[in-house]
């Protein structure tokens, strides 16, 4: 017990001692963990705006297209089985068969496919779409679909053109019974003129049924929606199965709530697909923070690790009290990182415009809140483990001299760098006598680098898709803007805490190239050339880092992307990358790097013999 | 050693202080010091009297609080410290009682380093470290870490790296501290040998028999010169019986 009180004693005035230092490892790890925390809880949030948005529209349990039906004869079959359908046992009401057009929709210079559903001013039973804004379709009006809406930037009052033909706006509203947009076309499928090719991107707008007929023609005919009300909602999924027709040509006909409630989750998921990735690099950088930190304490607490056991404490108390800081550190920033990420849930998990409602706080789940905190104390232990056994393993005299790190020789890289001008000199030595905290450096910087990279990819590859798709690039897909934003946000916290990274390792090289500098300004390097040097030995790492996370910044898009669409950055992106993270580096470096050439060398040198 | 001529290193109202009002330190107390060319002075003293300090502001290392430097005619307390990092390279040795090698450079990688800073060929900087440690008897010692060799071993590389550059004047902060009474009888052969060949020496010392080996003895006291000894000089052979150590 006396031990326990002892260890948390000394951890906890030692991290007192230190705050600046522990309040930026406690950010380092609490970011990891609050992006962690919200990849695990995104799951399954959008559930409850579609339940609130299918109670609002009477939306359907069932949903049949006859989208793949084309020809008259398959026309009529299409026909025939809307009306065993409407019949079948456990319908209690539907609505339609309700006729749909495909044409092209023109609004403010964007051209994008529509899907145009003829319905009638009367309320109907089933799917009742909800008007948020105007009116309900009426003579030569349109109503637009909300996210449809906004994506193309279109109000009420303003005029679209449906295949040429100019309709006013008369309404914006929400609907249960057709995927969010822009996943129209996934579940039931959509329709266009043959040898036009199909966007992805289609929206829907509401006319009367009377306009529907007017835009249909032979080459683009109409095709039908019914919707189903069963008195089993839940048997949704076995209703549609069973009723599906045979397999063949074209996407299933029949739909159920529940895939068109995963649909409205599409783009959370793609969220969820940047996070989870992004929280596991995240808690990477993490581990080299600390790791960094935990070595760097080491250099400045030899002393106080030899006093430690001079007083009688035991080589594993030495190594519990460097532990028990950081475990103190990870526990606290678990906690921190679960509240961060689940507060921060509901601004990734809005809806979108094509549902109404709010998502509740996503479910924190006891296996999600021991995971992230297993997770954290893993980052803790596991890079404070190699210098809490050191401070076991050194001799107390050796740490009470000072002189238990003996620094690394590396005889290559010392016969290399005679060669070499005078910063690069210093800098490559200042390299080779930390070789694990020059390792961890470059890790840190290839996984910002690697984020960078796949970020680049991804705008490239949004880039390539624009001018693959050309005039029918459509409207913009709120998913890839919300994406975006998501990167973003990733991207500056990655590069916060590769900037945190890189103060810790300039520090601690700062600190541990006390002696070493000292010496070579007493015999004749100028402090300029010193900074240089510190400067060249961050600069070594950040430029192998930045370069490995090309190649590996393509590997991790092609794994999170799974196949698809790949676009490749310009040389200059990747190049100005390059640059910022050298040029941000040396910025970074400038402070401790300058902090500690103010140190006399006579004093340095006095303080060395003391 | 020829008085009329120009001094190598002179000083004039050294000053150092630490802290201020009721806590100030004299640590240097406005010393006015020649050394002239070829000489080997001793500086002696109790601990604390200001001699390392005062080593240090010759040899450009702390920069004074009042009072002139000239090394070879050039204010040093008027340097930037850029101007003053090239002087040390170019015209000042150090050698430390804590030796201050770098750990994981061998004996000739040691010497070698100041000659790089100063922008020597790797080749030609090997060929003269190899020359300076055959100088200071430890040829087949070059490709040894510092932590394989004895201390007064680490010491006469510690002298040779301080040669490394020709300088004008080498400054030696208890060089034999360290030592045993063997090592410290090298050592004081190396100086001979280093007078010998007209070497200017400022040597801050606690040991009387170094002291006894010095054209010249200052003894400091408070941060001041208390006393000027001109001992013998030139007694190149008979330094260790000087001396009074075995040898």
């Amino acid at each position: 017990m006396g031990q326990i009180l002892l260890v948390g004693r000394l951890a906890s005035r030692d991290l007192r001692r230190r705050p600046a230092q522990t309040l930026l490892l406690l950010l380092v790890i609490t970011a990891a963990m609050a992006t962690l925390t919200l990849g695990l809880v995104l799951h399954g949030v959008t559930s409850k705006p579609y339940q609130q948005t299918r109670v609002a529209t009477a939306g359907p349990d069932v949903v049949a297209s006859s989208v793949g039906f084309t020809g008259q004869s398959n026309r009529s079959s299409a026909a025939a089985s809307f009306t065993a359908l409407a019949d079948a046992p456990g319908v209690i009401a539907h609505s339609g068969p309700y006729p749909v057009a495909w044409p092209v929709l023109r609004a403010d210079g964007i051209t994008a496919d529509a899907m145009a559903e003829g319905r009638d001013p009367a309320r109907a039973p089933v799917d009742q779409p909800e008007v948020i804004q105007g009116t309900w379709v009426r003579g030569d009006g349109v109503v637009m679909e909300r996210a449809f809406a906004a994506a193309l930037g279109v109000h009420v009052g303003d005029h679209v053109t449906l295949d040429g033909r100019r309709f006013p706006v008369i309404g914006i509203a929400v609907t249960a019974a057709i995927p969010v947009f822009s996943q129209v076309c996934f579940y039931g499928g959509c329709s266009g003129p043959p040898g036009k090719p199909l966007s992805f991107d289609t929206g829907l707008v509401w006319v009367t049924q009377a306009t529907a007929h007017s835009l249909a023609s032979p080459g683009n005919p109409l095709t039908y929606y019914l919707n189903l009300r069963l008195s089993d909602p839940a048997a949704a999924p076995a209703f549609a199965a069973e009723h599906q027709p045979p397999p063949g040509p074209g996407p299933a006909p029949l739909t159920a709530w529940q895939s068109l409630q995963d649909a409205a989750g599409t783009l959370v998921a793609q969220e969820q697909q940047v996070l989870v990735p992004a929280s596991w690099l995240l808690a990477l950088l993490a581990v080299a923070s600390v790791a960094v930190v935990a070595g760097g304490r080491m250099a400045e607490q030899e002393k106080r690790v030899g006093l430690l056991k001079a007083a009688g404490g035991t080589p594993p108390l030495a190594a519990a009290v460097l532990l028990a800081e950081h475990l103190v550190i990870a526990i606290v920033a678990a906690g921190a990182g679960l509240a961060a990420g689940w507060l921060a849930a509901p601004l990734l998990t809005s809806p979108g415009a094509s549902l109404v409602g709010s998502p509740s706080a996503p479910p924190l789940t006891w296996p999600n809140i021991v995971l992230v905190t297993a997770v954290a104390i893993t980052v803790a232990g596991a890079s404070t483990l190699v210098p809490a056994l050191r401070a076991a393993r050194i001799s107390t005299v050796a740490a009470l001299a000072g002189t238990a790190r003996p620094p690394r020789r590396r005889q290559w890289l010392i016969k290399f760098s005679a060669r070499l001008p005078v910063p690069l000199l210093l800098g490559l030595r200042l390299v080779t006598r930390q070789p694990r905290r020059f390792l961890l450096s470059t890790a840190s910087f290839t996984v910002t680098a690697t984020t960078i990279v796949a970020v680049l990819i991804y705008h490239a590859t949004i880039n390539t898709d624009a001018r693959l798709s050309g005039p029918f690039a459509g409207a913009p897909d709120p998913g890839n803007a919300r994406v975006s934003e998501v990167l973003l946000v990733i991207t500056i916290v990655m590069i916060i805490l590769a900037a945190a990274n890189a103060i810790f390792t300039t520090w601690a090289t700062v600190l541990d190239a006390r002696r070493f500098s000292a010496i070579v300004r007493a015999i004749g390097a100028t402090p300029q050339q010193m900074f240089a040097g510190l400067v060249a030995a961050q600069l070594l790492p950040a430029l192998i880092g930045a370069v490995l996370g090309i190649p590996a910044g393509e590997a991790l898009y092609a794994a999170v992307q799974n196949g698809g669409l790949h676009g490749s950055p310009p040389a200059w992106w990747l190049l100005a990358m390059i640059a910022a993270i050298l040029l941000t580096v040396t910025v970074l470096t400038a402070i401790p790097a300058r902090l500690g050439g103010r140190v006399p060398v006579a004093e340095i040198l006095q303080a060395e013999f003391a | 050693m020829n008085d009329t001529s120009e001094p190598v290193l002179r000083a004039r109202g050294l000053c150092k202080f630490y802290g201020k009002d009721e806590s100030l330190v004299r640590a240097v107390d406005g010393i006015d010091l020649d050394v002239a060319a070829g000489e080997t002075l001793a500086v002696m003293g109790p601990s604390g009297c200001g001699k390392s300090t005062l080593l240090h502001l010759l040899g450009g290392l702390d920069r004074p609080s009042a009072g002139e430097i000239r090394l070879a005619g050039e204010r040093l307390d008027q340097m930037g410290e850029r101007a003053l990092a090239r002087l040390r390279r170019s015209a000042v040795g150090f050698v430390f009682q804590a030796f201050h090698l770098m750990d994981e450079l061998t004996a000739a990688e040691n010497v070698e380093l100041p000659m790089l800073l100063d922008g020597r060929s790797p080749r030609a900087a090997r060929r003269r470290a190899q020359d300076l440690l055959t100088q200071v008897g430890l040829t087949d010692r070059a490709t040894f870490l510092p932590a394989a060799l004895s201390g007064g071993q680490r010491q006469r590389v510690a002298v040779a790296r301080a040669l490394a550059n020709e300088p004008l004047i080498v400054l030696a902060d208890e060089p034999t501290g360290n030592l045993d009474s063997a090592a410290t009888l090298e050592m004081l052969r190396l100086f001979e040998s280093l007078h010998a060949a007209g070497q200017t020496l400022v040597i801050v010392t606690h040991d009387a028999r170094i002291a006894a080996t010095a054209d010249r003895l200052i003894s400091m006291r408070d941060g001041a010169f208390a006393d000027e000894t001109r001992l013998t000089g030139g007694n190149t052979g008979r330094l260790a019986d000087l001396a009074g150590l075995d040898g």
